[in-house]
């Protein structure tokens, strides 16, 4: 529940640097607009389903769609926040690993909403489907979110039964653990949920049954027939009206899909739900920077440097920006604004950190701790300073103290990849083995171990130093055909679509959309109670 | 009690017998005289517009005009009861009333109106026709008609066509043409029962009818000392049913030569009759010029307003300036009149359904303020229009310099009313204030049945393009309401797979899908694939500033649930249109009852012919439902049994209330 207003907005305005006729700006406007394109395809591809043919025998059947069903199920007109659209980027799956995952706004209610697309392979489970579904159950509970399950779904694809066994058991796992957490699951089963599968109804709060259509049971007619001999039919063993009627497994019993999305919005609507997260309390007033111009002014090309503040400065409302430490620690901008009325606290980076940076960004991340201020990193980092000076002067140490802040923060935490991601600059920036609530990133992010220059170099010197220790020849030639391929490998496995592809992400947005997703991110972070920590390791002085 | 001397029987609180527009219009000219209004009210009319314009009023319980308004005893008392002093009866129930007229002077209040002798006279078609005759004006041959006269044998003298009336009647009440001798005995029946029912009187006579004619009308108004002034015509020829529907003054039919014999004869005859207040004498001019006296009628007509415009004069004040013994405030030389006054009467009722009266809740009701026309209604927004009165929603009065201009602002005016809730006659009167007969001048009592003669005729559908605007701007109302206004969240989608869709029903469904676009400005996608760029600038809940496909107007709608849908009302400058909007989950629907007769209507059933278990054939009279003076006959829809019967005669019926269920024989089934 929203409060009046608390405090005040800042009263500092960033002023921005943007030149929209500069030969930079247009450069990098057209190399991001074609990354949006191709994000946009991408998109595509995960909207496509089974393709036209099995979407065409779906809809043959009466069925919706599993978009269609939850487009049903969100109230009209509000937004919907979809997650991890392009799992299984670059696999040997379909974008989006056939699960359709988001948060949406049901009766009033911001849930996380996810549903298996029958059209693809049957809704089968692939290891990446799992990961995905599993991460939705794992925003809803660190953000206390309701959790619905639309349950279509032929259960594990067996192909790859060795790599989803065990997902698969903490599935249902984290389904009952959000119940002791007393956050609601609901399952509205539109089909057949057999095998594993039938304890998603099993486990969940609520189970809606559509009449002649929900088939949940451990063993079909052929399998019990293997096993005692039992001859039954699909609707003996598990139809809707037998679990509405004989076994209690069916809360309630719709007469269709549209009627089981009907009662589940009932369900919502009767959880007697309340946000516990105190926002928002300042006025969401636009920035005065028009979002267009993120196109423009982040850099396309991660080597190319660019101000944090532009960003924020088309993020933040009214564009207005109470900035802490200014002039201490340059290269890390740290300092108080709001996104759509949520209060946040800020550390974007502004170039490769020194021990000034960490130690001003443990300093902020202390304080807004004891504000209960959420944090939002702005991640375009190649790591910490190197070299015999800054190891003197304690880099290390220093770093050390960013990263304890980081990991015992209990503030909720969201992290922005708008450019590089690099090394230990990505932990102590809340990457994603620091568990932020949510992880965006832009098209242009790139994010490895190094730099894949620096990285290629390196391993051009290992090889080169192995293959002079066994005699072989290594000339010029050798190591500049080296450099350039490993290189290369390392740049397509450090893209936004590979990261995202592999659930290093949340979604990967468009920079316009930078403001609305934060917005949304915060709005679902403070479904649950927003408050600091009171401890933290050792700080290393 | 002293009196001043130019105003012999002063009035200082004025108990208006009526209700409607009629009464909202007497207490504003009452208010502008120092004069406090104050009324009476039946139990249908509790939260009645006229009720409000006034400073007091009295329950007098009832329903229909017979247990309300038509008991004179009761609106006396209840004169007495709030202290008035006078009594202005309006138009209808006791305004032509000889004996509520003597009640009132009898009872020591002032009689606004005519001497009772005058309306005794006037008041009796027959006798009024026999005076007029005696003083040399010319009348249509006609016969009165007893219980037992031989029908066929009385008429025989009459050219066909005839029509039969009420010799107590107005307002044409119970009035039936016949264009055929067989027809002679059904008509006058019908006739009889209805003119019992409204003046409870069942007197009628036969007229001869002219065809093709025109009714111009004269207005007078008479002083108690004798002067007698004419205000010029109105011409009232297009009506339905021989109820008026559009009045005009000046007549455009007539020359000055043909109007001085008409306001002449006029003049006479309100001398002959030493006429007092306001009054109207009725002609008919046939094609060849001559001209016959139908009646006089002895109150405010309906149409006064198009004589206000035309004259400058307020004829509710010369009314009340009479009843206080004044002389009349101007000489005939000093009665000017100027330009041209259209009024167009509407009706809560469906032309092309036979022109249906219809009740209800009537959720809008607003008339474009900055279209320059006089709207006298006695409704506002969320009113309920009554089944047990004249369904007339407004009398809407433009005034101009000329006749063309008077209708093109009348039509405006009609176009641009916002208004929800019963079936209206508004796009029936555009069509006939733009129609080119009328613009013309050819307009004759025949007009409607000439130019929309059949219900076809007069069904009008809103352009595709007005529904495609009207279902946008009911999109973009829907979204605002539950968004409020400007939300740049509304629909947003990162990965946007479909619409927003709303969903319209009727006769023609369609689905329309939008999605809000970066800049804030919407797509809109119509059925049939088409997409169109729209912009909303401003959005109220009431009235939208909207551009689509680069045409920018301002709209006014409203909303209204009806059970499980949405009505929706849209009116912008190019028109308007209803639209139902379904729901999103729609509830299950109950089968339909098979062999169900259900009402048309609001009304009462006056007849139910059959009992359970009687055995009907396909077509047989099932029963009677009485609405608006019109009687509907309910017929049975296949032989069978009568399986139910849920009413019996004399029950109030809601629109749609199943009445009759008739199980079908199986070997027709």
């Amino acid at each position: 529940m929203s409060r009046a207003h608390i405090g005040a907005p800042p009263s500092s305005l960033i002023r921005s640097d943007v030149d929209k006729g500069s030969e930079r700006y247009k450069r990098n406007h057209a190399a991001n607009t074609a990354l949006v394109e191709t994000l946009e395809h991408e998109l595509a591809l995960s909207r496509a389903g089974g393709g036209a043919g099995k979407i065409a025998r779906h809809r043959d059947r009466d069925k919706l769609l599993v978009r269609e069903r939850i487009e049903l199920l969100i109230d009209r007109d509000s937004p919907f926040l979809e997650l991890s659209p392009l799992m299984a980027w670059g696999t040997e799956f379909d974008n989006g690993a056939s699960v359709v995952n988001g948060i949406g706004v049901i009766n009033g209610v911001e849930c996380v909403i996810s549903g298996a697309d029958p059209t693809i392979k049957g809704g089968s489970l692939n290891p990446y489907s799992l990961r995905k579904t599993l991460r939705g159950l794992e925003i809803a509970r660190q953000n206390r979110l309701p959790y619905i399950n639309l349950t279509e779904s032929g259960g594990a694809d067996l192909r790859f039964q060795g790599e989803t066994f065990i997902l698969g058991g903490q599935y249902f796992r984290s389904i009952t653990e959000l119940s002791k957490a007393k956050i609601p699951t609901l399952s509205i089963v539109f089909g057949s949920s057999t095998a594993g599968g039938a304890y998603v109804p099993g486990m969940s709060d609520y189970a809606i049954m559509v009449r002649g259509r929900s088939k949940v049971f451990l063993a079909g007619p052929p399998l019990v027939k293997m096993a005692t001999g039992e001859v039954s039919t699909d609707e003996e063993l598990g139809g809707a009206e037998m679990h509405a009627k004989v076994s209690g497994l069916g809360d309630y019993l719709a007469e269709d899909e549209r009627d089981a999305i009907r009662i589940a919005r009932d369900v919502i609507g009767h959880l007697n739900w309340e946000k516990q997260g105190y926002g928002p309390t300042l006025p969401a007033t636009p920035p005065i920077y028009d979002a267009e111009e993120l196109l423009g002014a982040v850099s396309a090309e991660p080597k190319e440097p660019f101000d944090v503040r532009e960003v924020l400065a088309r993020t933040l409302d009214g564009s207005l920006f109470d900035e802490f430490k200014r002039g201490y620690g340059n290269n890390l901008v740290t300092g108080w604004g709001s996104i759509h009325g949520y209060p946040v606290g800020i550390l974007g980076n502004n170039g490769v950190l020194f021990s000034a940076d960490a130690e001003k960004g443990a300093q902020f991340i202390q304080l807004c701790n004891q504000q209960n201020i959420p944090l939002l990193f702005l991640q375009n980092i190649t790591g910490f300073m190197v070299g015999r000076d800054y190891e003197r002067g304690g880099i290390i140490k220093d770093g050390a103290k960013l990263i304890n802040a980081v990991t015992n923060s209990e503030v909720p935490h969201i992290t922005l990849m708008i450019g590089s991601s690099f090394g230990a600059g990505n932990y102590g920036m809340a990457g994603r083995a620091y568990r932020p609530r949510f992880v965006f990133t832009y098209p242009s992010h790139r994010i490895a171990v190094m730099g894949p220059a620096q990285l290629a170099g390196v391993m051009e010197m290992v090889s080169s130093g192995a293959a002079k220790a066994r005699g072989e020849p290594w000339d010029e030639e050798k190591s500049a055909t080296f450099r350039a391929e490993y290189e290369k490998q390392v740049e397509s496995e450090s893209t936004a679509f590979h990261a995202s592809g592999q659930g290093w992400d949340d979604a990967v947005i468009d920079p316009r959309d930078t403001r609305t997703v934060l917005g949304l991110a915060l709005s679902a972070v403070h479904s649950a109670p927003v408050a600091g920590t009171t401890g933290y390791g050792v700080f290393r002085m | 009690m002293s009196k001043n001397a130019d105003t012999p029987r002063p009035i200082r609180r004025l108990l208006i017998a009526n209700r409607g527009e009629i009464a909202v219009r007497i207490a504003r000219t009452a208010r502008e005289m120092g004069i406090s209004p104050v009324t009476v009210y039946s139990d249908a009319d509790v939260n009645a517009g006229h009720v409000r314009a006034c400073d007091g009023a009295v329950a007098i319980g009832g329903m229909t005009p017979g247990e309300s308004y038509l008991r004179g005893d009761v609106v006396i008392a209840a004169a007495k009861r709030l202290g008035a002093d006078a009594i202005h009866p309006g138009y209808g129930f006791l305004s032509e009333n000889a004996a509520f007229a003597k009640a009132v002077e009898a009872a020591g209040l002032n009689w606004v109106g005519p001497k009772p002798d005058t309306i005794t006279v006037m008041g009796d078609k027959v006798q009024a026709k026999r005076m007029m005759e005696a003083a040399g004006v010319p009348v249509l041959v006609d016969v009165v008609v007893e219980e037992d006269t031989d029908l066929q044998a009385a008429a025989a003298h009459i050219p066909l066509p005839i029509i039969a009336k009420a010799a107590a009647g107005g307002g044409g009440k119970g009035m039936r043409l016949i264009e055929d001798r067989d027809q002679l005995e059904a008509m006058v029946e019908a006739c009889r029962r209805e003119a019992a029912a409204a003046f409870g009187d069942d007197r009628i006579f036969l007229e001869r009818f002219l065809p093709g004619p025109r009714h111009i009308e004269v207005q007078i108004v008479g002083d108690t000392l004798g002067n007698v002034i004419h205000l010029f015509e109105r011409e009232c020829s297009i009506q339905r049913r021989h109820q008026k529907v559009v009045e005009e003054a000046p007549s455009s039919a007539i020359d000055e030569e043909l109007r001085e014999q008409l306001t002449s004869a006029a003049v006479a005859a309100g001398k002959a009759l030493h006429y007092e207040g306001v009054g109207t004498v009725e002609f008919v001019v046939g094609e060849d010029r001559s001209i016959a006296f139908l009646e006089v009628n002895t109150r405010l007509q309906v149409e006064h307003p198009i004589t206000e415009a035309i004259t400058g004069l307020d004829l509710v004040r010369l009314q009340l300036e009479v009843a206080q013994g004044r002389p009349l405030p101007l000489t005939q030389d000093q009665v000017e009149r100027r330009g041209h006054a259209i009024e167009a009467r509407l009706y809560a009722e469906d032309p092309a359904t036979g022109y249906l009266p219809a009740a209800g809740d009537l959720h809008m009701f607003e008339p474009d303020l900055e279209v320059a026309a006089r709207w006298d209604s006695g409704f506002e927004s969320g009113a309920l229009v009554s089944p047990f009165y004249d369904p007339l929603l407004a009398k809407v009065i433009a005034f101009a310099e000329s006749r063309t201009e008077a209708a093109r602002l009348l039509e405006r005016a009609l176009q641009t009313a916002h208004l929800q809730g019963p079936p209206n006659n508004r796009d029936l009167l555009c069509a006939i204030l733009s129609h080119e007969a009328f613009l013309e001048g050819a307009t004759t009592t025949a007009f409607l049945a000439k130019h929309f003669p059949d219900d076809e005729a007069r069904r009008f559908a809103p352009t595709p393009q007005m529904v495609r605007d009207a279902a946008i701007v009911a999109a973009l109302a829907g979204e605002a309401a539950r968004n409020g206004v400007d939300a740049a969240l509304s629909g947003w989608r990162n990965n946007p797979s479909m619409d927003q869709q709303v969903d319209f029903g009727g006769t023609n469904p369609f689905v329309l899908g939008y999605r809000r676009r970066r800049d804030g400005s919407w797509l809109f996608t119509m059925p049939g694939e088409e997409t169109l760029a729209v912009r909303r600038f401003s959005v109220d809940g009431r009235q939208m500033d909207v551009e689509i496909d680069g045409h920018r107007f301002k709209a006014r709608y409203s909303s209204v649930r009806a059970g499980e849908t949405h009505l929706w009302e849209v009116t912008a400058p190019h028109g308007h249109a209803g639209l139902i909007e379904e729901p999103r989950f729609p509830q299950p629907k109950p089968a339909e009852i098979p062999g169900a007769t259900r009402a048309p209507m609001h009304g009462l059933v006056v007849v139910m012919a059959v009992k359970s278990g009687d055995r009907v054939v396909k077509g047989q009279l099932l029963c009677i439902v009485e609405a608006m003076k019109m009687e509907h006959q309910l017929l049975a829809p296949h032989s069978g049994v009568v399986a139910s019967v849920s009413v019996e005669a004399g029950a109030q019926v809601e629109t749609e209330q199943t009445l009759v269920i008739v199980d079908e024989d199986e070997e027709e089934a």
